[in-house]
């Protein structure tokens, strides 16, 4: 016996299980940064010298970071759309891109990571510099959770299209939510973390 | 959804991108500008903001999205208000002691 | 899920199974052994309490060769049993156990929307409670700052508090798959006319819980890291400048805030109060209907006072903070939200109460509980009254009244409640029906002991004892005149320990027994006793998807032949 509505929709809500369920998940992400970020005010406004971020941090390189994840999330959604226009040959090119993209947002996260080390800021130099790691950490966490979906869908599990194309592009679906979601994160980290 | 319902769609995605990427520069931009710390804040999240709701219409497809997920939604942003400003204001309050 | 029945081991069924009957039945075991624990701690600090510095008998070698029970292992235990019993006891068996075995049957589902993540939840759980029992064996014990893990105490405390985020973290992970799996069931996976308005009211509190859970666990787990990154990475989140620890000043950075941990602490944890208390009152609604032979009174007020209750616990949690010098301003807002959240949990009880009025009470031994359950809970919620005033807090706070008024909430409530279900569904779940004689020793013999325990702590509150102090307030003179209650509240607390044998035995004993498979002993209406075996179909639970056509508790409808009017009965 199949579980009802995992890729069909339920008639009176309009909304498959899958699809459902990221929502849920993705609200108690918000709930989660949510806390991060009310520390952050909290912490900020404790204090009366809190540094700029542009004192320690590079805005080139977290701009340019800016600019991967929004491309990104734009190649993932491309990615969905050629699914539902039959087009298998564009999604692997535009979720082959999405992943790309990813690992150069890490790549660059790297860089800007050991530069601070290089200069000892750590965690524990001051409130501004933890809640940044802290914070970027979590977010970097979420990015290479993305990353490992998305290269499963891309690879091993791309077999799925031959077989049931619809449950494909339903994952396909829930993963773009979830990856958007990640962009939108680094939306308000960037200019709260780095221009404020 | 039909094809030409799909294609009409990646055309907004091309024009959402377009106004991300220009909305980077402003915020970034803005940075530079000596507003002050206060107007600078203001200004900063409200770039932000649009720029987190232009994903959450268009890519994520809020905009036409089942009520049962933006009223989930709904919850969840007034939690999210009380979980940001209630701890703050128990803090200025102490101010009036 | 899987269609293949050949291809199914030992493994598949009892382990690592996907069905949402099995991972009940593991989460009921599981957290019913964990209470069992919890509960032994409690018993070693009632020793100590009662007779302070004396070694600890039967099982003092555990404490080392002098045999007594330091203050700081008391803290240990305490911090430990305030852990146990709620995150890996109450929880995971209200919601993780009820909520798995009977959300799914009560609405006509043949399993959870997602199965696997289903059982991930639960190995996620079991993982997490492991890690937190490691914490008895790093070098300075469990943790020991409580279980509210104040910093900047909790900040600088021995290695035990680590395992315990650790274990937090996993505990947080474990359920909010199970909350997100809860809903998804619940809105998707009703069966054809099964309305919101049909829905048993069981099901609501799971809903509303999974809910709560959802929105309310993640700033805990935000918190979780932030204490995580003090202790491991040297930040100074919640250390103000300046803090002197055993005469000397820390040299970290500062400027942290240890009310910014408090915040984002009570931020779940009220919520997590109601999180206990609401499928108490979903258990205690399903039993009282079938055991009055009538409906509910107040179906709607009902859920939407639930409804109500569950929004309103968001803006209720700095009522724990009133001493921490907050202002005027937002302790009036507090106070005022306080108030107004009692109003509809008093509206629940009101419409149980009235639902025995007029009713043919069958005094069975989960009714019992039931009953019990009514003033207990409304002992629990009364004195909580004062404390949600910042006037008389200011008397109360921290001492023993605090203990007293959340043990009535938790142990004579929900845990009655809980005791009342697995009576109640016991006979669902095993085919067998639990002895009537030894259910009622025990539950006899309970609630005598449990106002024992807590009742004396109202008063040694007023009186002023603190609640953390570990040789139970002889050090006090001004608590000289309330001491002399600790024997008592002890010698209940061991005899409270020794009827739960009532209990075990009555398990083990019915277990042996030969299987009865009564498919609706208690003659109730909805789907999960109507259209099942006893216990259910091993996949997809019914032989047949049932379809809904009216209400959950029609109970002697006039004109018809018997007392009870199943959901699945047309007309």
């Amino acid at each position: 016996m199949e579980i009802p509505y995992g890729v069909k929709e339920r008639p009176d809500t309009g909304l498959n299980n899958a699809k459902l369920g990221i929502w849920l998940f993705l609200a108690s992400e918000v709930m989660l940064f949510g806390g991060l970020f009310s520390a952050y005010i909290f912490l900020r406004t404790g204090v009366d010298d809190w540094p700029m971020g542009s004192k320690y941090l590079d805005v080139k390189m977290a701009t340019l970071n800016t600019l991967f994840l929004i491309t990104s999330s734009v190649t993932m959604v491309m990615s969905w759309a050629s699914l539902k226009l039959n087009d298998f040959k564009k999604f692997k090119l535009y979720a082959g891109s999405t992943l790309l993209l990813a690992c150069g947002f890490l790549v660059i996260k790297y860089f800007e990571y050991s530069s601070k080390f290089s200069y000892s800021y750590y965690p524990s130099t001051d409130n501004f510099l933890g809640i940044y790691f802290t914070m970027t950490g979590l977010h970097v966490i979420h990015v290479i959770g993305g990353i490992a979906v998305i290269a499963f869908l891309l690879f091993p599990g791309a077999k799925m299209w031959e077989t049931d194309p619809e449950r494909f592009t339903s994952r396909i679906e829930v993963t773009g939510l979830y990856w958007h979601f990640v962009d939108l994160v680094w939306i308000f980290l960037f200019p709260v973390l780095y221009l404020l | 959804m039909k094809p030409e319902e799909v294609k009409h769609h990646v055309k907004i995605y091309i024009n959402v991108f377009v106004a991300l990427l220009f909305l980077t520069v402003v915020t970034v931009g803005i940075s530079y500008i000596d507003i002050g710390v206060g107007p600078g804040i203001a200004l900063g999240l409200l770039v932000a903001s649009v720029k987190g709701s232009l994903v959450a219409c268009y890519f994520m497809h809020l905009i036409d999205e089942k009520k049962t997920i933006l009223w989930t939604l709904f919850a969840t942003v007034i939690s999210f208000m009380i979980l940001i400003f209630v701890p703050l204001s128990t803090m200025f309050s102490n101010a009036g002691y | 899920m899987s269609d293949n029945h050949t291809k199914e081991t030992f493994f598949t069924k009892y382990i690592w199974s996907i069905d949402h009957k099995v991972i009940g039945i593991q989460y009921g075991i599981t957290a019913l052994l964990w209470l069992l624990v919890g509960f032994g701690l409690m018993m070693v600090m009632r020793y100590q309490l009662a007779y302070p510095d004396t070694q600890i008998p039967f099982i003092g070698w555990i404490f080392g060769e002098d045999k007594l029970l330091l203050p700081e292992k008391y803290n240990s235990l305490g911090a430990m049993h305030g852990t146990i019993m709620i995150f890996l006891g109450v929880v995971p068996l209200a919601f993780g156990a009820f909520g798995n075995y009977l959300v799914p049957l009560q609405i006509g589902a043949i399993d959870m929307a997602f199965p696997r993540l289903n059982a991930a939840s639960y190995w996620t759980y079991f993982l997490g409670s492991i890690i937190m029992v490691v914490g008895f064996f790093v070098p300075g014990g469990a943790a020991n700052s409580g279980w509210t893990s104040y910093p900047p105490l909790a900040d600088v405390a021995t290695a035990g508090q680590t395992v315990w985020l650790l274990g937090m973290v996993m505990l947080i992970t474990s359920s909010l798959l199970g909350s997100v799996n809860i809903m998804v069931t619940v809105i998707q996976l009703r069966a054809e006319g099964m309305t919101w308005f049909r829905l048993p009211i069981f099901v609501w509190t799971q809903f509303i819980t999974a809910f709560l859970l959802l929105l309310a666990f993640p700033p805990l787990e935000a918190a979780g890291i932030l204490q995580l990154m003090d202790r491991l990475a040297g930040t100074s989140f919640f250390l103000p400048t300046g803090l002197v620890v055993s005469g000397e000043v820390l040299t970290n950075a500062g400027g942290g805030s240890p009310l910014l941990w408090q915040h984002l602490f009570w931020f779940l944890a009220h919520p997590e109060v109601y999180v206990l208390i609401l499928p108490a009152f979903g258990i205690i609604s399903e039993i009282i209907a079938n055991n009055t032979r009538k409906p509910l009174s107040g179906y709607k007020s009902l859920v939407y006072a639930m409804t109500f209750l569950g929004f309103m616990s968001f803006v209720v949690w700095a009522h724990h903070m009133y001493l921490t010098g907050m202002g005027t301003t937002m302790g009036a807002f507090f106070q005022t939200t306080t108030m107004i959240i009692s109003i509809p949990s008093v509206v629940i009880l009101t419409a149980l109460l009235l639902s025995l009025w007029g009713g043919s009470i069958r005094f069975n031994t989960p009714m019992l509980f039931a009953l019990a359950f009514l003033p207990m809970f409304g002992i629990g919620g009364l004195t909580g009254l004062p404390l949600g005033l910042a006037a008389a807090d200011i008397h109360l706070h921290d001492t023993y009244y605090v203990i007293g008024h959340f043990h009535y909430v938790v142990a004579p409530g929900t845990l009655f409640a809980l005791f009342a279900g697995v009576y109640f569904w016991f006979p669902k779940v095993t085919g067998k029906s639990l002895n009537e004689s030894l259910g009622k020793l025990h539950f006899y013999f309970s609630f005598i002991f449990m106002n024992g325990v807590f009742m004396p702590m109202f008063i040694q509150g007023l009186a002023g004892v603190s609640r953390r102090l570990a040789d139970g307030g002889q050090a006090y003179a001004h608590a000289a005149d309330v001491i002399y209650l600790n024997e008592i509240m002890s010698w209940s607390a061991w005899l409270l320990g020794m009827a739960q044998l009532f209990f075990i035995a009555n398990v083990v004993l019915t277990l042996f027994k030969a299987r009865t498979g009564e498919i609706n002993p208690w003659n109730a209406t909805t789907i999960d006793w109507t259209e099942t075996t006893s216990p259910p179909l091993g996949h997809g639970n019914f032989e047949k998807i049932p379809v809904v056509y009216r209400g959950p508790y029609e109970y002697s409808v006039p004109g018809s032949k018997i007392d009870f009017t199943p959901q699945t009965e047309k007309g």
